[in-house]
C-alpha cells in the first residue's frame, strides 16, 4: 500500500518536478515552526523534521550544534510532536531521529505519536535491515512510512532489499561520511542514484553534503531529488529567521525547476 | 564454533547470528558501517578458528606483552580483611593494563583485512596507549579520540600516545568524556572505513565487537583459572571480582569462571551504574542497559576514574545481570581513593583507579557480603601510574587522609 509521503512524491515527480526535501531541526528556536512553514512556502515537496538526540553519530558539526541547541531549550520528542499537531503545513513531514528515542517510548507508541501529529514518515539511521523489521511493522501498523538509507558501500543484493523495503522514498547517502556541508558533490552521489534507480521506481532522493543550488541540480540529474539539511541549518544557526531560510530554499527550488 | 546453546543460561559462548546475548546486543549501526561489521565478523570468526592466527597472537602476548600475568597472593591485605585475596596481575602487562590483550588481537586482524589505519576511543587513555603501541609495532597510522575532560586529567597518557606516534584528537562535544570520544571515532570510521579499522576498546558496540573483545580478553580468565586451580589444589575461588565500565576486563576474567560455582561480581562506579540505575536502551551499536532520561537522551556518567566514566555497559554484562549469573554492585569515589591507598601501602602495588573499585568493594564486603575465610580473586587490570597526579590533586598532596571525591 502506498502511503501519503510516497504518493505525494510520486505525484510531484510525474508532474516533471525534481523533488526538494529540506531538513529542519525540531525545537531549534522558538520560531522553528515558522521556519518550517517558510520552507514549505518556498517550495519544499516534503520536510524532514529532526528530533534531536544526545548522541547523533551520523551527524557532522552543523546538525550536532543544532541538536545541542534544541535540547538545551528543553526540546523533547513530545514537545516537537505537540507543536506539529497544531499546524498543517500542507506537505508530508518525515521525522528523522535515532532509534533510542523510539525504543524508550515503545515502537508502537512512538509510531502512533508521529501519526497523531500528522507526520507521514520516519527515518532512523541507526536501524539497518537486520534491526529495523520490528520497527517497520509497528510503523506500518500506525500508518507511518519508514524510509531506509542505502550507502555507497552497500552491496547490490542489500541495495535491492533496502529499495524493496523502504517506504515513502529511498534515501541514498551521497558519500561515505557524516552529514555536513561540502564544497563539491562526490562522484559517488551519481553512482548511488543510478544504482537505486536501476532497482526501484520509488522516488530516489540523495542527501549528505548537498549544500548549494548548483549541487542540487547536479545530483538531481540522476536522482529524483535531494535532501538538504546542514546548509539550511547553517542559515538558522547563523541567526537567520524564517525569511532568510525561505530565501535559501527558494534558491534551491528555482535552480531545480530551471534544471 | 557453534552458537552458544546455553544463551539464557549465560554461558558466555558465541552469540547468535543477530549478535544477541539474550535480549541485548545486536548491530544498531548506520548502513554505511554494516558491511564493515560483517567483514569484521567473518574475519574474526575465521581467524579465531585458525591455529596460525592463534599461535601468532599467543607469541605476541608472551614475548611482547609479557603474558601470562602472575597471580599474587595478597597476604597483608588478606590478613587485614579476613578473606584470602588473590590478585590477577594484568597491570604488569606491557603498557600497564589488560587493554593490550584486545589490541594485539585486533591489530593482527587489521593486517589480515588489509587495512592500515586504526582509530580508537579512549577514556583513561589506557586503551589509547595500547592502540598507539600496537600501531607503532605494526606500522599503522593511528588516531585516538579522547574527551577534552579526559585529555586534561590523563595528560601523561596523552604524551605517551604522542611519543608512540599516534595523533590524539580532543573531543569537545557533549560531556567531553568517553561516550563522546566513541561518537567521534564512529564519525571518523564512517568516513574512512575502506582503509581503517575501528579498534574498539571494550565489550560494547555493534556485533561482533562485544563477542570479539571478550574472546580476546578471555586469556585473563583462562590463565587465572589454571593459576587458581594450582594454588587451590584444583579448587576455584569463591568470588571473582572486576571493575566494570564497558566491562572488558570483567568479561575476560568472568569467561574463565562462568562455568563454575564462583560468584561473579562486576563493580561499577556509583555515578555510572548502568546496571541497576539504567534502563534498556540503544546507543553506540548495541542494545544494553543505559543511563538515560525519560525521553531516551543519554545521561552523562560521573566517576573519579576516567576509564569507567561511561553511561552504558557491554550487552553481555546486561545479559549476565538479568540472567542472574553475575552481580553488579557500586562503590563511591571516596571508597575508591581509600582502596587505591590501602593496596599501595599493604601490598606495594599502586592500582589504577579502575580496579581500585574492585578492591574497594572487597574492603567493604569482607566479613559482610563476603564470608570471612572466603577466597576472592580480584582482577587488577591496570596500574596506577597514570592516576598518580590526579589522586595527588584529590588528596591535596596528603596521602593517608583518605579524603577525596
Amino acid at each position: 500500500m502506498t502511503g501519503r509521503l510516497e504518493a505525494e512524491l510520486r505525484r510531484r515527480r510525474s508532474e516533471g518536478a525534481k523533488l526538494l526535501v529540506p531538513y529542519v531541526t525540531g525545537g531549534l528556536s522558538p520560531e522553528w515552526t515558522d521556519v518550517l512553514q517558510a520552507v514549505v512556502a518556498a517550495g519544499a515537496d516534503a520536510v524532514e523534521v529532526g528530533i534531536p538526540f544526545s548522541d547523533p553519530v551520523m551527524d557532522g558539526p552543523t546538525i550536532q550544534e543544532a541538536s545541542i541547541r534544541a535540547l538545551a531549550r528543553g526540546t523533547t520528542p513530545e514537545s516537537i510532536l505537540a507543536e506539529l499537531a497544531r499546524i498543517d503545513v500542507g506537505v508530508p513531514l518525515v521525522a528523522m531521529t535515532y532509534y533510542n528515542l523510539a525504543f524508550r517510548m515503545g515502537d508502537l507508541r512512538f509510531a502512533r505519536s508521529l501519526a497523531a501529529a500528522g507526520v507521514a514518515g520516519a527515518i532512523l539511521p541507526d536501524l539497518p535491515l537486520e534491526e529495523s523489521g520490528p520497527w517497520e511493522a509497528e510503523a506500518a501498523a500506525a500508518g507511518v512510512e519508514t524510509v531506509l538509507l542505502a550507502a555507497p558501500v552497500t552491496p547490490d543484493e542489500r541495495l535491492a532489499e533496502i529499495a524493496a523495503r523502504s517506504r515513502g522514498f529511498v534515501y541514498g547517502v551521497s558519500r561515505m561520511g557524516v552529514t555536513g556541508e561540502r564544497a563539491s558533490v562526490a562522484a559517488s552521489a551519481g553512482v548511488m542514484a543510478k544504482r537505486l534507480k536501476a532497482v526501484t521506481d520509488k522516488p530516489v532522493l540523495i542527501g549528505f553534503g548537498v549544500s548549494t543550488p548548483q549541487q542540487a541540480v547536479e545530483v538531481s540529474a540522476e536522482a529524483d531529488g535531494v535532501v538538504v539539511a546542514s546548509a539550511l541549518l547553517r542559515v538558522v544557526l547563523d541567526g537567520g529567521g524564517p525569511e532568510a531560510v525561505g530565501d535559501f530554499v527558494a534558491g534551491l527550488r528555482e535552480a531545480l525547476d530551471a534544471g | 564454533m557453534t552458537v552458544d546453546e546455553t544463551i539464557g543460561g549465560a554461558g558466555m559462548g558465541r552469540p547468535g547470528d543477530d549478535g544477541r546475548f539474550g535480549d541485548f546486543g545486536g548491530r544498531f549501526m548506520p548502513e554505511a558501517l554494516v558491511p564493515a561489521c560483517l567483514e569484521l565478523e567473518e574475519a574474526f570468526a575465521q581467524a579465531w578458528g585458525d591455529p596460525g592466527f592463534r599461535a601468532e597472537l599467543d607469541d605476541l602476548l608472551r614475548d611482547y606483552a609479557g603474558r601470562p600475568s602472575p597471580l599474587t597472593e595478597a597476604r597483608n591485605l588478606s590478613e587485614r580483611l579476613g578473606v584470602r585475596v588473590l590478585l590477577k596481575r594484568d597491570e604488569l602487562n606491557h603498557t600497564g593494563s589488560h587493554k593490550i590483550n584486545n589490541v594485539l588481537g585486533q591489530a593482527l586482524l587489521t593486517r589480515r583485512m588489509g587495512k592500515r589505519r586504526l582509530v580508537a576511543e579512549t577514556g583513561a587513555g589506557q586503551h589509547g596507549v595500547a592502540t598507539a603501541t600496537a600501531a607503532a609495532l605494526f606500522g599503522f597510522d593511528c588516531i585516538v579520540y579522547m574527551g577534552e575532560v579526559d585529555v586534561e586529567r590523563q595528560a601523561l597518557n596523552v604524551f605517551r600516545m604522542n611519543l608512540l606516534g599516534a595523533e590524539v584528537r580532543p573531543v569537545a562535544s557533549g560531556s567531553r568524556t568517553l561516550k563522546d570520544a566513541i561518537n567521534e571515532a564512529l564519525r571518523d570510521w564512517v568516513s574512512s572505513v575502506e582503509t581503517t579499522h575501528y579498534c574498539l576498546g571494550s565489550v560494547m558496540g555493534p556485533h561482533p565487537y562485544p563477542w570479539m573483545v571478550r574472546e580476546l580478553q578471555r586469556v585473563i580468565g583462562d590463565e587465572a583459572r589454571a593459576q587458581t586451580a594450582e594454588l587451590l589444589d584444583g579448587g576455584i575461588p569463591d568470588v571473582v571480582v572486576a571493575c566494570v565500565g564497558g566491562g572488558s576486563n570483567a568479561a575476560g576474567i568472568f569467561a574463565g569462571f562462568v562455568d563454575t560455582d564462583a560468584r561473579l561480581v562486576g563493580v561499577q562506579p556509583e555515578g555510572g551504574a548502568a546496571i541497576g540505575r539504567g534502563l534498556p536502551g540503544v546507543v553506540h551499536g548495541s542494545k544494553s542497559l543505559l543511563l538515560q532520561d525519560e525521553h531516551g537522551q543519554v545521561n552523562e556518567a560521573h566517576s573519579v576514574s576516567a576509564g569507567l566514566d561511561y553511561p552504558g555497559v557491554g550487552p553481555e554484562h546486561a545479559h549476565l545481570a538479568v540472567a542472574g549469573r553475575a552481580e553488579y554492585p557500586t562503590v563511591a569515589d571516596g571508597a575508591v581513593l581509600e582502596a587505591f591507598q590501602l593496596l599501595s601501602r599493604t601490598e606495594g602495588i599502586i592500582p589504577a583507579l579502575e580496579p581500585a573499585h574492585a578492591v574497594a568493594w572487597v574492603m567493604r564486603e569482607a566479613g559482610r557480603g563476603i564470608p570471612s575465610g572466603s577466597t576472592v580473586l580480584v582482577n587488577l587490570c591496570g596500574r596506577g601510574d597514570k592516576d598518580a597526579v590526579e589522586v595527588m590533586r584529590l588528596l591535596k598532596g596528603d596521602p593517608g587522609t583518605g579524603a577525596g571525591g
